[in-house]
């Protein structure tokens, strides 16, 4: 199925991006592009092949649960890596104003 | 001598016997930046107590002190790897600002070693590109010829040392971002092992893929800097350890007796026959020294970049979410929350960002997932299958890097595909979890050709010692660009 104008704007709403309008052509075009070469993966028998999702055989790599903290200059630095704050405290936009959304 | 024209264990031993300084080394290297990266624009920042910590290596060193491995050494360093104190910007204007509040931990390993990080160099926006063009802050250039790429995503690293800015410098690999910019400005790159080397401190592109890796002009130097930065961590779950650790001093390398595969899906058309050529010497270069070569066959190579370019965008798009004009980065900063998300990332992103986030989006979603996703999960077993039944019958697989030298910037800016075909032949080691090696191996009309050597997860010793043992046979590594 091909990627449509109307899929870029809607992939781009649900990545929470802002494109511009005159993009989406290109946009559309582009990615078309690309699934069409990714589609040639279909025919490809996986028929009782098992999914990859890590290289390694590892399974889940457990440690106990500690509080290592860190020091003030560093807690300072990621502090003042904030676009907006409050003190020591991050300022974000109220999530229950948009009620429209 | 220049700073970047000894080896590291020349360096050391000048050091060691007076001759030279940390201090000296230091200078030399950020002289030849402010000498020539305007031309090449590979590094985007250096550091200037650089040389204050090269002086306290040199009066620690007249104190008698026992120091690291790598004491007093200058490194680059991939604009997407922490460095306490420096920006970490990922090629992105999203990040343009942002300051890192702590070392990753390679760096962290690379100072416990004595290394001094000297420069940020340059690289395509978030590791997402092949040719260092996608940089928010302007391209990078091919030393060995300007109108050119350097490859990428790691380009402004592999830049950096072609040109002599320094000897050795870390970049990361999620579907050749070392081994290609290496191959494409005729330096040395490594995509170790999958779980040999901690991400800790590495901003993620596709993190079942990434791998840190070092760029040097010798295959002992990038051997003696592995050595440094590998290894378990109990801050990146997918380290393992203990590592069998490879130290070329204490070695004698050589190929004999080494089994190298052929792998015959490789090299077939859309491969530059001077590529092919300096490859197929390479691997009689070897012969002769007493290597064998074989055909090998990797039945599912033709589906790599497909299964890639399905697993990379998914894993990106959902690493990239973070950034969201909340937490740091850039922040549009508008009253509505939903619009900081949208305008913080619609103008802190740059287009191939975007283009791989809406793909990961859509393979992703309902109803596409199963046909692309999942499927591409099952092809990345059959692409490990392959390599572990070659590996059966030899020890290393030769290929080219890159299926053409550098080309002219702009060639394939134009058409994503064009630009994700020149890594067909460096993703399989990145989807099968394999170690893989570039290093030059000739010349196409003026340009270098890199050739690259896979080996078996964990067997980085193997691909050093082939990869010493040609260099001790070639010259090539030794010829340097005129800038």
């Amino acid at each position: 199925m091909p990627i449509t104008p109307e899929e870029i704007r809607h992939l781009a709403s649900l990545s929470r991006l802002k494109i511009d309008e005159d993009d989406v052509e290109a946009y559309a075009k582009d990615l078309d592009a690309i699934v069409g070469y990714v589609d040639k993966l279909r025919e490809l028998d996986t028929e009782g092949v098992p999914e990859m999702a890590h290289v390694e055989d590892l399974a889940n790599s457990p440690r106990e649960d500690v509080v290592e903290g860190c020091d003030q200059a560093t807690r300072d630095a990621m502090l003042s890596a904030f676009p907006r704050r409050e003190g020591d405290l991050l300022a974000v936009n109220a999530v229950f104003v948009d009620r429209t959304d | 001598m220049g700073a970047t024209d000894m080896t590291l264990r020349e360096a050391a031993a000048r050091m060691a016997a007076g001759e030279r300084s940390s201090e000296e080394l230091v200078r030399t290297s950020l002289g030849r930046i402010a000498a020539v990266n305007e031309k090449v624009n590979a590094v985007l920042e250096v550091d200037s107590h650089a040389i204050d910590a090269a002086r306290d290596i040199d009066r620690r060193r007249k104190e008698g002190e026992e120091l690291g491995p790598l004491a007093g050494i200058p490194v680059a360093v991939k604009d997407n790897i922490l460095v306490r104190g420096w920006r970490a910007s990922a090629g992105s204007r999203i990040l343009e600002t942002h300051t890192a509040a702590y070392d990753a931990t390679v760096i962290a390993r690379l100072r416990e070693a004595g290394a001094i990080p000297v420069a940020r160099t340059n690289m395509d926006e978030f590791a997402m590109g092949s040719s260092t063009e996608s940089s928010h802050f302007g391209p990078t250039r091919n030393p060995w010829d300007l109108d050119r790429v350097p490859g990428g995503s790691s380009g402004g690293s592999a830049a950096a040392v072609a040109s002599g800015m320094v000897s050795v410098a870390l970049g990361s690999d999620t579907g050749g971002s070392v081994r290609q910019p290496a191959s494409l400005c005729g330096v040395v790159g490594l995509k170790p092992t999958y779980g040999r080397v901690s991400r800790y401190g590495l901003i993620a592109l596709a993190s079942s893929l990434d791998q840190v890796g070092p760029f040097a002009r010798t295959v002992e130097d990038a051997a003696i800097l592995m050595r440094a930065i590998e290894g378990e961590d109990p801050r990146d779950a997918t380290t393992v350890g203990p590592l069998e650790t490879y130290v070329p001093e204490l070695d004698q390398p050589s190929v004999k007796g080494l089994r190298i595969g052929l792998p015959k899906e490789y090299f077939v058309e859309g491969m530059d026959p001077r590529v092919k050529a300096g490859v197929m010497d390479a691997v009689r270069a070897m012969e002769a020294a007493g290597a064998t070569a074989e055909e090998v066959s990797l039945p599912h190579a033709r589906y790599a970049l497909a299964t890639y370019y399905l697993v990379m965008p998914a894993e990106a798009s959902s690493n990239l979410a973070r950034f969201d004009g909340i937490r740091y980065g850039y922040s549009a900063g508008t009253p509505s929350l939903r619009e900081t998300y949208e305008m913080s990332r619609g103008e802190g992103f740059g287009e191939e960002a975007k283009r791989r986030i809406m793909l990961g989006a859509h393979v992703l979603s309902k109803g596409y997932a199963e046909a692309y996703y999942r499927q591409a999960l099952k092809a990345r077993t059959l692409i490990r299958r392959d390599f572990d039944e070659a590996f059966k019958t030899v020890d290393v697989i030769a290929t080219p890097t890159s299926p053409c030298a550098a080309w002219r910037m702009g060639e394939k800016s134009a058409d994503p595909l064009t630009m994700y075909l020149a890594d067909i032949y460096t993703i399989s080691a990145n989807l099968a979890g394999i170690p893989a090696l570039s290093l030059p191996c000739g010349f196409s009309d003026g340009l270098p050709i890199g050739l690259q050597l896979m080996g078996r997860p964990f067997s980085e010793a193997t691909l050093f010692r082939a990869g010493m043992t040609y260099q001790s046979l070639t010259t090539w590594h030794t010829l340097t660009p005129t800038l």
